[in-house]
């Protein structure tokens, strides 16, 4: 019993690392809080739905989806951010301008959609499952697992091991100085946020998998899993948001499990709460904390 | 009062209900605002205060005279456990928890059977009337507009433009910012204890997101030249979807788009009252 719910929860885990470390990222680099990340969630997940339902396989349509989620993150950041980019608002613009964005996009996509809970074609993934011991593991999961480590690491090879990847990482150091070398910036933050929407887009198909509801509203509810993580892992740490993301996936399975279901967001929060009050860089978090 | 008014009072109650409650959120919002902090804990603020003051009505039957005043005490504890460590830090951390509080307690709210689950709490008694609804919100313009113009609204004004320099000419901006958030937590309070006692029914759903964008984008369409302004926003967009007919489908995406435009745009709301000073800070 224990170990099949820390096996649910670590997998349920991965998903909420890979959401956050896109939220992360984009934070990282790009200096916003960008509150549209959720909305990458539902795109991603909504596009495989409909890709399923013409007959794509999970194998198509979870790539194609991802990136289809991505092309949504660069336009929005586009159209919402590279002006108060431009003029160097104060990050209060940015975060009320991607908040009424995203009030906008969710609520036209209920209103063209409706509210209604969707489900996967029933035959998208085999219903096989396997058994390790007493672990039942499902085909889903296992799709999840791989899908997760995959991106994880070919995120990781491009911030550690190529050109772009130091562009971007210089840019998340210092933005002026990285310009300064010659780096691209506007392109390196159109970049960010096509990385960052792919693995929301990636997260909301996987998450869609996983319990198999999709509605507009589901990014919505994942932002406070991307909010624990990011601030339990320290704003911009990308090792941190991974293991925070873990953590969190399962703390929630554990708690809906021994305490009640209904009250795992609440515990969420209160982790969110106390790592404020002790550790506000994070766990993890060495950086230095730019005060207000 | 004549028969036509008292008729037309009587046909659009709710309406002139909901303007009041209303202006008064965005009164919560603006004092937020005022000293250049975001604070999305507005809706999550009234919905304690509706839920915690519906409470003592229905299970422990108290007096409405106490309350109303009652109805500050949730919100504001609430406000103190989130304030306290994140005023310290920049001010995407208020904003981020606040949020996340909005959607923290409409779960709570659902699978808590004392908070009446889905079905929300029915069956409270009407006690509110209009006259005590107007009454606060004037109260408390005229509070927030006596503040302005006192040497605590100069040195809100200097926190909003540049918190550093503030600090640096002596203005305790810790504290300001504390006694904001706080007066802005009992604002939202007092509003849903109101909106409560007037509507009979709260429900889970009444206090997450979309009434905490709504409430933003009251105080963007009209600014915080003034604390006329932000109520001035509301009561047009409250006022709005009733005039235009199949306006109220779009009435989410509008308020959406009106605070990307005012952000965009118009910095200083569509409203703006005052004029902006000579000498006020141009893009950076």
């Amino acid at each position: 019993m224990l170990a099949q719910q820390l096996v649910n929860g670590v997998l349920l885990g991965a998903v909420y690392a890979l959401f956050a470390l896109g939220f992360t990222l984009m934070f990282g680099v790009l200096r916003v809080i960008n509150l549209t990340y959720g909305f990458y969630f539902s795109a991603g997940a909504l596009l495989a739905l409909w890709m399923a339902r013409q007959g794509a396989p999970i194998w198509l349509a979870l790539p194609l989806a991802a990136l289809g989620a991505g092309c949504v993150a660069v336009v929005l950041d586009w159209v919402l951010l590279t002006r108060l980019r431009r003029i160097q608002a104060p990050e209060l613009s940015s975060l009320m301008v991607t908040l009424g964005g995203v009030l906008a996009l969710y609520s036209a996509l209920t209103s063209w959609l409706g509210p209604d809970i969707r489900r996967l074609p029933p035959d998208l993934v085999a219903a096989d499952a396997f058994h390790i011991g007493e672990v039942r593991v499902t085909a889903a999961q296992l799709l999840i697992l791989g899908a997760t480590t995959l991106l994880v690491a070919a995120l990781l090879a491009l911030m550690r091991g190529t050109r772009l990847g130091l562009a971007i990482r210089a840019m998340a150091e210092k933005p002026d100085a990285a310009q300064l070398m010659g780096i691209d910036t506007g392109r390196a933050a159109a970049l960010v946020s096509f990385i960052s929407g792919c693995l929301a887009g990636a997260g909301g198909v996987l998450i869609g998998l996983n319990f198999n509801a999709i509605h507009p509203y589901m990014g919505e509810a994942m932002m406070l899993r991307g909010f624990v993580v990011i601030i339990v892992g320290g704003l911009g740490d990308i090792r941190g948001a991974l293991l925070a993301g873990l953590a969190l996936g399962v703390i929630e399975v554990m708690t809906a499990g021994y305490v009640s279901s209904g009250l795992k967001e609440a515990v969420a929060f209160l982790i969110l709460v106390a790592v404020l009050w002790t550790r506000p860089s994070g766990l993890f978090g060495r950086a230095v904390l730019r005060r207000a | 009062m004549p028969p036509w008014l008292d008729d037309l009072l009587w046909t659009y109650q709710n309406l002139v209900y909901a303007l009041g409650v209303n202006g008064l959120l965005a009164l919560s919002m603006y004092v937020v605002l005022a000293v250049g902090q975001l604070s999305l804990g507005q809706a999550a603020f009234m919905g304690l205060g509706a839920y915690s003051s519906a409470l003592m009505t229905l299970k422990l039957k108290l007096p409405f005279l106490a309350v109303l005043p009652l109805s500050v005490v949730v919100p504001v504890a609430f406000a103190l456990v989130i304030g306290v460590p994140t005023l310290r830090l920049a001010g995407v951390y208020l904003a981020i928890a606040t949020i996340g509080l909005g959607e923290v307690l409409r779960a709570v709210y659902l699978n808590v059977d004392l908070f009446g689950g889905a079905l929300g709490l029915s069956g409270i008694p009407e006690r509110a009337t209009a006259w005590m609804i107007y009454g606060l919100l004037g109260l408390a313009m005229l509070a927030l507009w006596l503040i302005g113009r006192s040497g605590i609204g100069r040195a809100m004004e200097a926190m909003r433009e540049d918190e550093t320099a503030a600090q640096v000419m002596g203005v305790p901006v810790q504290r300001y910012k504390m006694g904001a958030l706080l007066a802005s937590a009992m604002l939202a309070g007092l509003a849903g204890c109101l909106s409560a006692h007037v509507s009979s029914f709260i429900g889970p759903n009444e206090y997450g997101f979309e009434p905490a964008v709504t409430i933003l984008s009251y105080v963007l369409l009209g600014g915080i030249g003034t604390p006329l302004a932000p109520v001035v926003g509301a009561w047009v967009l409250t006022l709005l979807p009733e005039l235009l007919r199949g306006f109220s489908d779009i009435r989410l995406v509008l308020n959406g788009v009106i605070i990307v435009f005012a952000v965009l745009f118009l910095p200083n709301g569509l409203l703006a009252v005052r004029m902006k000073r000579i000498g006020a800070r141009t893009a950076a």
